[in-house]
């Protein structure tokens, strides 16, 4: 009995919160579910019933492949546990089935893969160190971190309503970038190139990546001052990593490579016929952008050049060769990476190509190791992260949902503002006046949207204005993080070697 | 879902597009068979407001005779709403103010018994699973504890009213407030103070009937039909499958068929009152705050056990004073809300909760053991059957086992629940025996039920004069 008391008892708040929040996703498990869930039972049949020379042709249902095979394969190996569900959903043909049973399968492998980020978050706490620590648990950065992630508001709602696999992906990402403070650099490396095989969207990151391990694992020592020296560069290293790179690679595109398949893959991949953006528009600068062109166009100052002056690539690019001059010059360490990583993503989600809004989390899951590190990397996470999940609203239109998505965002908004301002409370207030009239200015927002607007004449004739205001607010606020974060990573020293743990 | 669901909603359509006179009575336009309304009119006037709500958001829902049956995304999310909001404006502020108001305990254990109370698994199933109100009537009943509690007798005493006049099965609460308050009033001498606060408590009580039933007092066949249909005395002793002595009895003993309908009321009524009775004279001669919660949940236990036409969900009317004592005796509490949430599970099956079920038990059981580490605390004196004890070992010396006895009886009870949970989910029933898990559940409660009974009895009846000159000394 005394044994059970105490593994019960309140010493293991890390499993605690894990188990809770697992609970929470059992209960999410008959909501609203988008075409995802479809999508991913349309894999789960192709890859079971079909060869692999046809994975990447199959093209019965609408939701193609479009995934790299490392994905592919890991909804092979899900098909095998799914016979035992329910043998019909792995039939090709059977577009749209959704019994009790598909529904219960999908759901379960979601939260059960779920288990990777919360070892990948055990991971991450391990990196954060406790100087800030008061006495009490709650005031731990290790506890607010784990609570910030294990109950991120926009990954359940993402992954457990909407459906989707982000989950374990961002336990990957997570999981590599603890690797590298940990110093195991060919780990991390390795989770890396595994993950780009899964979910070809990280490429966004993998400047960062690859900036990082040339400057910081590939020169192996530094000068007295901190640059680079020059001579100490070891090809080693490098081959060895190409090598993992190039294995990893082969052994997920060598199948398709020996059927000569690649190009069809690679098309799959990256479908540049759509448009510049979704069908709603992500907040970004490209939301910015249209929002102001159709404004002009109401005017009647809209000229063909302005809209025909749409760049056709990412700049992402250019950014991480400035963070490659940066990164020689200065003091480099993993938190340098991290400010890099988490701005490689958000550069991508202002300027890229057909950006969807779930791509946020991209950043705001790295962002939160950041944010109970320093008071400024609080506040700039806070206003992306708040931003962020509200836009993330419009995914879940049900009338059902709607309380649960404003009762989980206010607890999670509610005890993210208050943790990080308890943990910062002796230095300067997290938010200007500006910043908090921005922050509550989203709750008059959401009741025009939700409540007010569909009673009104308006809603008729213009059904978009609710998408395209809150479009338009939130990339305000995510343009306005991603200015702080970058004139944050510009001025500052990054945390480099000097301040050891 | 033509359950709970749907005689709500009717009876919104009726409160509002009949006249009050027409409320309680057949007729064309409101036919009692089909979900009458059966409780006392603040739940009618609460129906009557909510269907002035549901005529402004949308006036189908609620169109006499056309809307039957009515079930759409956004009328679930509006019902669904209304419960929401009765219970963050009653019943989740009671037991806030209850938690601050409890002495000698630290913040975060209050933050914490706040907490576990809000997560019992049985009110929050049945109110927003199966769908009821239950959280308004135990809310007005708790303000009711906490007025009375705290000398606060008059407000005390018209927030009980108001929850009797919401929901009749408060009745079950009724003794111990009678008890207490009347000890009250001896205490202050029947010939001074008591007689004023005895007069003043009846004009309360008096005035918020006529304030409630006001409309239908005018007629004498009003009163009459409405009391008709609270106390329907015409059905039998119980009906479909309840955790209470005499269903678990006629597995054996077929008692509705033998017995004529008055002896089995005359039964009932004897066992119901003699089970009760010495923790209300107790309480009457001894008031106190402590011997009033423990009352109440004896004598709401022998009302669940021994009454007339119980519900399973009766139970919450017993839960919810085992609530208020979870920061003195954490861990039977925490056993008995469990027992008392499996005794429902036919009723949650047949609902199609069996998730919610599981997911909300596991989390009010985390929530208790990592809170009051229950584990911990099973000495005699956690228990409080510390003076028991000590009476007995003046018999039988060797009694010492009792702790250890406890926490075998947990764990097999624990098992056991588990055990038929798998059996009633996974398993099909023999032909001959369609309802075998239902009457097994029914009666395996009933036996921890019983045993709940003689150990609250037994605090109650042992609780007194030593333990309130170990506070002297202290």
């Amino acid at each position: 009995m005394a044994a059970f008391g105490i593994a019960t008892g309140g010493s293991n708040w890390f499993s605690a919160l894990a188990l809770g929040v697992t609970l929470l996703k059992c209960l999410l498990i008959p909501t609203y579910h988008s075409t995802d869930f479809e999508v991913h039972r349309n894999w789960l049949a192709i890859t079971h019933s079909l060869p692999i020379s046809q994975w990447y042709y199959e093209a019965t249902s609408e939701w193609t492949l479009d995934y790299p095979p490392f994905f592919a394969w890991f909804e092979y190996a899900l098909s095998h546990v799914a016979k035992y569900f329910d043998q019909e959903m792995l039939n090709v043909r059977n577009l749209n089935y959704s019994s009790s049973r598909t529904l219960l399968f999908q759901r379960f492998s979601v939260i059960f893969t779920d288990a990777l980020f919360v070892y990948a978050v055990h991971e991450c706490c391990k990196c954060i160190d406790g100087k800030k620590a008061g006495k009490e648990l709650t005031e731990k950065p290790k506890f607010i971190l784990s609570a910030l992630l294990l109950w991120n508001f926009g990954l359940l709602i993402v992954d457990h309503i909407h459906f989707q696999y982000n989950g374990f992906l961002s336990g990957l990402m997570l999981l590599s970038i603890a690797r590298f403070f940990q110093k195991r650099h060919m780990e991390g490396a390795f989770l890396f190139a595994v993950l780009l095989h899964f979910k070809h969207i990280y490429l966004y990151v993998a400047p960062a990546y690859g900036v990082y391990l040339l400057r910081s694992y590939c020169f192996t020592a530094n000068k007295q001052d901190g640059s680079i020296r020059w001579n100490s560069f070891s090809f080693v290293r490098l081959i060895s990593l190409g090598l993992i790179v190039f294995l990893v690679s082969a052994l997920s595109l060598g199948p398709f490579l020996a059927l000569n398949q690649l190009p069809q893959v690679f098309s799959r991949l990256f479908p540049f016929k759509r448009g510049l953006c979704h069908a709603y528009w992500a907040p970004n600068f490209w939301a910015l952008y249209s929002a102001l062109d159709k404004v002009l166009s109401v005017i009647g100052l809209n000229d063909k050049w302005f809209s025909s002056a749409v760049p056709t690539h990412s700049p992402s690019l250019s950014d991480s060769l400035g963070h490659l001059y940066l990164h020689s010059d200065c003091h480099v360490g993993p938190r340098g990476f991290l400010r890099c990583l988490i701005l490689c993503a958000l550069s991508s989600f202002m300027f890229g190509w057909h950006v969807h809004e779930k791509a946020i989390l991209l950043a705001v899951l790295p962002m939160s190791l950041l944010s109970v590190g320093k008071a400024v990397d609080a506040s700039i996470f806070l206003i992306l992260t708040t931003t962020g999940h509200y836009s993330l609203f419009p995914l879940l239109f049900t009338a059902p949902e709607l309380p649960i998505k404003i009762i989980l965002m206010l607890l999670f908004t509610i005890y993210s503002i208050s943790s990080l301002k308890t943990l910062f409370r002796k230095e300067k207030p997290l938010f200007n006046w500006m910043e908090t009239f921005y922050l509550l200015g989203l709750g008059p927002l959401e009741v025009f949207c939700e409540f007010v607007f569909p009673f009104t004449s308006w809603n008729l004739k213009y059904p978009f204005i609710p998408l395209l205001l809150t479009s338009v607010y939130c990339a305000v606020g995510i343009t306005y993080a991603w200015l702080k974060l970058y004139v944050s990573v510009l001025i500052d020293p990054p945390v480099g070697k000097t301040k050891k743990q | 879902m033509f359950g709970d669901y749907e005689a709500q909603r009717h009876w919104q359509e009726i409160t509002f597009n009949l006249p009050i006179k027409q409320w309680y009575f057949n007729s064309s336009d409101n036919n009692l068979q089909y979900w009458g309304l059966d409780y006392p009119p603040l739940t009618a006037y609460h129906s009557f407001l909510c269907a002035y709500v549901a005529k402004f958001i949308n006036p189908d829902w609620i169109a006499l005779h056309s809307s039957r049956g009515y079930e759409s995304q956004a009328h679930k999310l509006f019902m669904r709403a209304t419960v929401l909001i009765a219970d963050l404006l009653i019943y989740i502020p009671a037991v806030v103010l209850y938690c601050c108001c409890l002495k000698e305990i630290s913040t975060k254990k209050k933050i914490a018994t706040a907490l576990c109370i809000l997560l019992y698994p049985g009110l929050i199933l049945i109110d927003y699973g199966h769908f009821q109100y239950n959280s308004v009537s135990l809310g007005f009943a708790l303000w009711g504890i906490l007025g009375v509690s705290y000398d606060w007798d008059l407000l005390g005493s018209l927030a009980f009213c108001l929850a009797i006049n919401y929901k009749q099965m408060e009745l079950y609460h009724s003794l111990p407030f009678f008890c207490f308050l009347l000890g009250k009033c001896f205490k202050k001498g029947l010939k001074g103070k008591g007689l004023v606060l005895l007069i003043k408590l009846a004009c309360t009580v008096v005035a918020s009937f006529i304030l409630c039933w006001l409309p239908f007092f005018t007629e004498r066949e009003q009163t009459l039909q409405v009391l008709r249909r609270l106390f329907p005395v015409d059905r039998g002793l119980f009906e479909d499958k309840v955790a209470n002595i005499w269903c678990s009895f006629s597995v054996f003993f077929k008692i509705r068929d033998i017995l004529p309908h008055h002896i089995q009321i005359m039964i009932s009524f004897c066992f119901t009152f003699l089970s009760l009775l010495p923790a209300c004279i107790k309480l009457t001669l001894h008031p106190s705050p402590k011997g009033f919660r423990f009352t109440l949940v004896s004598c709401a236990l022998s009302f669940f056990l021994f009454s007339f036409q119980v519900h399973e969900k009766s139970i919450l009317l017993v839960s919810l004073p085992v609530c208020l004592v979870l920061s003195e005796i954490p861990f039977m509490s925490t056993w008995f809300l469990l027992v008392s949430t499996f005794s429902m599970l036919p009723l949650l099956l047949k609902d199609e909760l069996l998730m919610p079920s599981v997911v909300t038990v596991m989390a009010f059981f985390i929530a208790c053991a990592t809170s009051f580490s229950i584990f911990e605390k099973t000495s005699e004196e956690e228990l409080q059957l510390k003076c028991f004890s000590t009476s007995v070992r003046k018999y039988f010396t060797c009694f010492t086992f009792l702790p250890r006895i406890i926490q075998h009886l947990f764990l097999m009870s624990v098992i056991t629940m588990i055990l038929l949970t798998t059996m009633t989910v996974t398993l099909d029933p023999p032909q001959k025996l369609p309802d075998l898990f239902a009457v097994l559940v029914c009666f395996v409660s009933c036996l921890h039920f019983l045993f709940f009974l003689v150990y609250f009895t037994i605090i109650i009846m042992w609780d007194s004069k030593t333990g309130r000159s170990q506070k002297k000394i202290s």
